[in-house]
């Protein structure tokens, strides 16, 4: 957030709090701020643009998250409402809160641990060290990965061996 | 050099639809095993990294539509260009095959991908570097799919051994138009703005054969390479492809849901 006047300041923190309404339609749990997408918001009269940062370049719940900005600022009065994708810097699960990973584990979700980005040493063995991901329901380490791609783009699919449950994992990303 | 600034935007264009493409044609190559899939999470799995690779591809032509300046969106030049007006490798286009020969693909596509994603995130191009660097961040989780799975069939059973080589072995020919420069990117590269396609194969060749040592099999001795796909010589298999891909958008222009 770029800091004008305090004036300004106070009407960005008011409208983050209107888009902090707006939840991820396939994280009903976490909303938009939270989950570190909504990266500018630029008033300019009675028009605002929002810079929105995507998740994954394929992720279908964009699209619905756009179409809420829109409707959230359009019924706080504005006229012309622009959301804008920007890339850079990319998006990464290490921008989530602790408060945010404890709702994703109170939910039922394993939140990201950190992520390990650069070098390729890791990319292609079967013997690769994976990370022991906790259960969030039972909180043992005995769990397993059984694949990298789960119901969402966002998501792993784990099983843990103490409570016998499988879970979704917020990937590292 | 030449400043990235002064590189045409015709050969941006040009450039955006081959990454574009390679993407479109494999994810919709990937999504027809959508319900398909050996085992439930192998099904997710290939979906998941089809979605990947069909949201890369719409960045890439949403940008490439805008350098070429004609009105002309991601859905545009999805759904409303011919076969010999797409820019893909030919490899991407080849019918899906049997889950070795899947796999096999998208293993020496992803180690492609990879590397050349991981030069276009510092491209002098600040648009195409942001895209990229959401996209390579995707293949680092494509490439441990595939290669993990190449390791399981090459190593696994005689039958999946076998149908894994012989996989390798009907691909290989496709593999060599990866690396064939043109002038287009040999004007991109001389900016910064693109991969040199010489050290992209050194990488290429380097990782790809780990892994097929890995996997207890062994690189085909062929040293046939076909090519064209970048000037819209495809086989027979796009056409076909394309006309199940794009009727709902040509039998219903502008619809909406």
């Amino acid at each position: 957030m770029t800091g004008t006047t305090p004036k300004a300041a106070a009407a960005r923190e008011s409208l983050l709090d209107l888009l902090s309404s707006i939840k991820d339609p396939e994280l009903p749990v976490v909303n938009i701020v939270e989950l570190g997408i909504v990266r500018d918001i630029v008033v300019d009269g009675d028009s605002v643009q929002v810079d929105v940062t995507p998740t994954y370049s394929g992720c279908p719940a964009m699209q619905v998250i756009e179409q809420d900005i829109v409707q959230a600022l359009e019924g706080d009065g504005f006229r012309t409402v622009k959301v804008r994708y920007v890339f850079s810097p990319p998006w990464t699960t290490d921008w989530l809160a602790e408060s945010t990973k404890t709702k994703l584990r109170e939910f039922g979700i394993a939140p990201p641990t950190g992520v390990e980005t650069s070098g390729t040493a890791d990319l292609v063995t079967l013997r690769r060290t994976r990370k022991t991901i906790d259960c969030p329901y039972c909180g043992s380490a005995n769990t397993e990965e059984r694949s990298e791609f789960g119901s969402t783009a966002c998501k792993a699919i784990h099983y843990c061996n103490s409570c016998h449950q499988p879970f979704d994992y917020f990937k590292d990303f | 050099m030449t400043p990235a600034s002064e590189v045409a935007e015709n050969d941006l264009f040009e450039y955006l639809l081959r990454l574009g493409d390679d993407r479109l044609v494999l994810g919709h190559r990937l999504s027809e095993w959508c319900g398909h899939g050996p085992i439930l999470e192998e099904d997710i799995a290939l979906a998941n990294i089809s979605l990947d690779l069909i949201g890369q591809a719409t960045l890439y032509l949403g940008l490439g539509g805008e350098m070429e300046g004609k009105g002309r969106d991601a859905d545009a030049l999805a759904y409303f260009r011919e076969a010999v007006e797409f820019r893909n490798l030919q490899i991407v286009e080849l019918p899906k095959g049997d889950f070795a020969f899947t796999i096999a693909r998208q293993f020496l596509f992803d180690v492609y991908s990879l590397h050349q994603l991981e030069f276009l995130q510092k491209s002098a191009n600040a648009d195409l570097a942001g895209i990229a660097s959401k996209g390579y961040k995707e293949v680092r989780y494509h490439v441990r799919h595939s290669s993990e799975w190449l390791q399981r069939l090459g190593d696994g059973t005689e039958e999946s051994h076998n149908r894994a080589q012989k996989a390798l072995d009907e691909l290989w020919r496709f593999t060599g138009e990866m690396f064939e420069p043109d002038d287009v990117d040999n004007r991109l590269a001389e900016a910064g703005v693109v991969p040199d396609l010489e050290s992209l194969e050194q990488k290429w060749r380097a990782m790809v054969s780990d892994v097929i040592q890995l996997a207890t099999l062994s690189i085909p001795s062929d040293t046939f390479m076909l090519a064209g796909g970048r000037s819209g010589r495809h086989t027979e298999y796009l056409g076909h492809m394309l006309s199940e891909m794009q009727i709902v958008a040509r039998s219903h222009p502008g619809a909406s849901w």
